[in-house]
């Protein structure tokens, strides 16, 4: 037995050209090129991404099931992709993400004060949304910027050597 | 072979080849290293960290301890899986497992027999040094088949990957992370696939358990007895379970020429039939229209002195192909004895025209291992998942592999691999087999020529001809005629027109049996046309269409349910009635025998006899007895020893069924196994009108034999187009004013039934798909037949 199993595909009785929109097709068959034949599955991760930010934030069962058929595979391969990762999230959102960094070095350098701070001023844990609906507080893993700790990165901008302060003229800037 | 490499593991020499995995060398020397998540039949994920060893290549000794499952040997390789740091390793890994594991094995179903606490005796601390909360898992309902405690799950990941690579299904994922990671279906569906049940047995923990055995036994009050599965032609290799003479489970056993190592659902839940409440447990008469259970003495008394009077003429037995082949060569030897020639055994087939010139002794086409290196297989009629969940699993590995897989059938099957599917109305299934005739260019002779010679080849049917030329070049292919072909009215025509492709196309013509010794019927002689060792006879008896048309005066049942066992259980049921007197050997008091049978003799069922079946590939697998039939039942052998000895018959002195085998052994000979016809057919005419509405009645997967029948857990599990209903493609459906859920009236040859209509579309407009042996059928006629339909409603108003 060897370790490249190619993966399982699964023909879905679907119409590919009814799912998703025009734009987010082409996006994705973008994507589908820079893999080989057989492991176009691999476009899943760049493709969630894609479905996630066009829908707010967030991944629903029903754009998870549409991409699998899009992309010929299991369900479930796609629901494990998914909920692998942090950068997915599967229930709404806040308009914007602040992802603190709670790994070693942003912890040693004091991110646990930074989440505590937005805790107590916001009145968000980890994971939760503000009332106003304004930001999604997320507490995640490494976000490999060690060297500048603690680092928040909001939406998709990374922000270094933040004090709580710093972190709050961030959070004053998001509408 | 020249290219074996040497290396050392533990201070021994062991020979490998290039590539090899250290722990598959060490599993061959029997040197063991525990292990989770490495399984032979999968691939490797080297996520359990469980077979850690240290090893030196090229006398460089690798930094860390490596994963024997997943480090290739190389020339020179030492390898250490006793060492202080690789126990140390070992014991590490333990540790981590066992910290989100319960330690409450003795309220575990797996407890006894857990791979975790066999390696936790030799690997594990006396005491955990782990003090803090545990991970608790809910759990989650993947039907009645699979117990599930997924808290005790130490995610080796073997059910997931089992579902992708052998079932060709991902039901089960690894979703979440860390310690969030769950093994789970993720939206709570029930598990189906037809070979689900294997990843019981692979689950290394008690996590995925046996539902129907959950609770009821330990490991170590278990007796293990082989047997081998009675239903499909592959006859997979079993391990029967058995406590104080009751089989509680059934696992696998290991035969990479059969059954690899796994069975179906279907091998692993059936013997919950055994224990059915009616099971027929003494013999029984029926007096003035009740039934007296008398003494096996009066009972046979009655049955030598009806039989020996009665006149053979017009004498027919019944015999059911999953019977052992001891049991069909004494029910035929006794029956011929008598002067019977009217035996039957193709108890689901109804076009008997070639039966002059049909092989005497058809078999698969090619050994069961063998399916998997064809380069082409043409699958004419076939339901091929429900009919024969191995083969098809076989058939998936050939097509992964690169060979082209075609099917031609009435409905468009849920395969999991690639094939290029052609669904033909019934009717037209001989006229697409002549097109891909006329498309490989065949001359038009034999029972098609007409139809060849008429035939124009469309697009797909091309495809298919391609796919089999394509072929020819490699290791051969295979055309093989499943049930719903031998189902078919034109069976015969069929069966020429496949043998046609065969040979054009070069490849081999072959045949998926759907009983357990369908081979083996032919063999033992149970068919009015062959005789003991499969050769021909010169007096043929009628087939069973002769029989169901002017039925027998007397009837002999052998493990036959007339109401579900048989082509057409209208007729079937009429002919009991109209006998005059009826013998039923069975191992069930069904209510169909007691409607229709005068005497019933108690037979074991399977595990309660010892016999031979035949399987698909020829080979003669031989099982013993695990436990004692129920009451006064006895073995099928020796209820046919005896009758022979009351009807004077000469040399019914068998001390054993090894002794009635090995004399079956001795006619058979050096027989080999062909499917060639044995002379060309004249030109046949179809009999199934072109154009009309047929029904076409596939047997479920749950629904193949009588024990299957009464395995409540198969029962509860849902398969595909198995509950009765008309399945109708939505565009004929909506041509005959039908819609999902509405009521129609079914007639089949006058008899009628009501009942509800389901959409399919992958059924041809054709078909009209209404299960059969399931409670209802019985009241249609023939299983593959015209058909009409009409609005419940419309008839009522």
């Amino acid at each position: 037995m060897s370790f490249r199993t190619t993966p399982l595909t699964v023909a879905h009785d679907r119409d590919k050209s009814t799912l998703f929109t025009a734009e987010l097709r082409e996006a994705i068959d973008a994507l589908l090129t820079r893999y080989p034949e057989d492991w176009q599955q691999s476009a899943v991760m760049p493709a969630l991404t894609l479905l996630q930010d066009a829908n707010g934030g967030w991944l629903t069962r029903e754009l998870m099931d549409d991409l699998a058929a899009y992309l010929d595979m299991p369900e479930v391969a796609v629901y494990e992709v998914a909920t692998f990762y942090g950068m997915y999230d599967l229930e709404p959102q806040g308009r914007h993400k602040v992802c603190v960094c709670n790994s070693v070095s942003c912890m040693l350098r004091g991110s646990e004060t930074l989440i505590e701070h937005v805790g107590e001023k916001y009145g968000v844990g980890p994971g939760e949304t503000t009332a106003d609906g304004r930001f999604t507080l997320k507490e995640v893993e490494c976000l490999g910027a060690c060297r500048h700790a603690p680092a928040v990165l909001v939406d998709k901008t990374y922000h270094e050597n933040l004090s709580p302060e710093a972190l709050d003229e961030l959070i004053d800037g998001l509408e | 072979m020249t290219d074996k490499i040497t290396i050392e593991i533990d201070g021994r020499a062991c020979e490998a080849a290039p590539g090899e995995m250290i722990i598959a060398v060490a599993d061959r020397e029997g040197i063991t290293i525990p292990r989770f998540c490495y399984h032979k039949k999968l691939s490797i994920a080297a996520n359990c960290r469980m077979c850690l060893v240290e090893a030196e290549a090229g006398g460089r000794p690798f930094p860390k301890p490596v994963p024997a499952c997943a480090t290739p040997v190389s020339d020179g390789m030492k390898v250490q899986t006793r060492s202080p740091k690789a126990i140390d390793a070992q014991e590490g890994t333990m540790e981590f497992l066992l910290i989100n594991h319960p330690l409450d094995c003795p309220i575990c179903d797996q407890g006894g027999e857990c791979e975790l606490q066999d390696v936790a005796m030799g690997y594990g601390g006396d005491v955990s040094r782990y003090s803090e909360r545990k991970r608790v898992v809910e759990d989650e309902d993947l039907g009645p088949l699979i117990a599930t405690e997924m808290t005790r799950c130490i995610h080796c990941t073997r059910c997931v990957r089992f579902g992708a690579e052998i079932a060709g299904v991902r039901e089960l994922g690894a979703t979440g992370r860390g310690e969030t990671m769950r093994i789970g279906t993720f939206t709570a569906v029930a598990v189906e696939h037809e070979l689900s049940g294997n990843v019981i047995d692979l689950c290394p923990v008690g996590a995925l358990t046996s539902k129907p055995y959950r609770f009821q036994a330990r490991a170590w009050e278990l007796t293990g007895r082989d047997s081998i599965s009675p239903h499909d032609g592959v006859g997979a290799n079993l391990r029967l379970h058995v406590r104080r003479d009751q089989v509680l489970r059934v696992h696998p056993n290991d035969n990479e020429t059969v059954n690899e190592t796994w069975i179906a659902d279907r091998d692993r839940f059936s013997y919950e039939g055994l224990y059915a409440a009616d099971r027929l447990t003494q013999p029984m008469i029926k007096r003035d229209g009740a039934w007296q259970a008398v003494a096996w003495g009066e009972a046979m008394t009655l049955v030598a002195e009806r039989l020996k009077a009665a006149d053979p003429a017009t004498s027919g037995w019944w015999l059911a192909p999953n019977a052992t082949l001891e049991e069909l060569y004494l029910a035929q030897r006794v029956a011929r004895g008598l002067g019977v020639a009217d035996i039957d055994s193709r108890l689901r087939q109804q076009d008997f025209r070639d039966d002059a010139v049909a092989p005497l002794r058809p078999w698969l086409g090619c050994t069961i291992a063998e399916l998997e290196t064809r380069r082409a297989i043409l699958v004419i009629g076939s339901d091929l998942r429900q009919e024969q969940p191995l083969l098809a699993h076989r058939i998936r590995k050939a097509a992964l592999a690169g060979a082209g897989v075609g099917c031609v059938n009435p409905l468009e099957l849920e395969l999991n691999h690639a094939a290029t599917q052609l669904v033909v109305d019934p009717a037209a299934l001989p006229a697409a087999l002549a097109a891909i005739a006329k498309a490989l260019d065949c001359a038009p002779e034999g029972a098609g020529a007409a139809l060849i010679a008429a035939a124009e080849p469309d697009e797909a049917q091309r495809a298919l001809a391609e796919l089999l030329r394509a072929g020819e070049a490699g290791q051969g292919g295979l055309v093989a005629l499943g049930a719903l072909a031998v189902a078919h009215p034109d069976y015969a025509l069929i069966r020429a027109l496949a043998e046609t492709i065969a040979t054009t196309s070069g490849c081999a013509l072959g045949w998926l049996p759907a009983a357990a010794n369908s081979v083996g019927a032919h063999l033992a002689g149970a068919l009015p046309q062959v005789g003991p060792g499969g050769v021909a006879l010169e007096r043929p008896g009628r087939a069973l269409d002769a029989m169901l048309a002017e039925a027998p005066r007397t009837l002999v049942l052998w493990g036959v349910e007339p109401d579900r066992d048989l082509i057409d259980p209208a007729r079937a049921m009429a002919a009991c009635e109209q006998a005059e007197f009826v013998v039923a050997c069975s191992a069930f008091r069904s209510p169909s025998l007691e409607a229709g049978a005068d005497v019933l003799l108690p037979i074991g069922a399977f595990a309660e006899t010892s016999g031979t079946f035949v399987n698909a590939s020829g080979v003669w697998q031989s099982f013993q007895g695990a436990v004692a039939p129920p009451g006064e039942a006895r073995p099928g052998w020796k209820v046919l020893r005896v009758l022979g000895n009351l009807l004077d018959l000469r040399g019914f002195d068998y001390v054993s069924a090894a002794g009635v085998r090995e004399e079956l052994a001795e006619c058979c000979g050096e027989a080999v196994h062909d499917n060639a016809a044995r002379a060309a057919l004249g030109a046949l005419e179809p009999r199934l009108a072109e154009g009309g509405l047929a029904r076409v009645g596939g047997v479920p997967i749950y629904a193949l034999d009588a024990l299957v029948r009464r395995a409540p857990a198969l029962q509860r599990t849902a398969m595909p187009r198995a509950a009765l209903a008309l399945y109708l493609h939505p565009e004929r459906a909506a041509a005959l004013g039908l819609e999902e859920g509405a009521e129609a009236t079914l007639s089949q040859g006058g008899r009628t039934l009501d009942c509800e209509v389901r959409l399919d579309a992958r059924l041809a407009p054709g078909c009209a798909w209404v299960p059969a042996a399931v409670a209802g059928s019985e009241r249609l006629g023939a299983q593959i037949g015209p058909i009409e339909i009409t609005a419940a409603g419309a008839q009522r108003g």
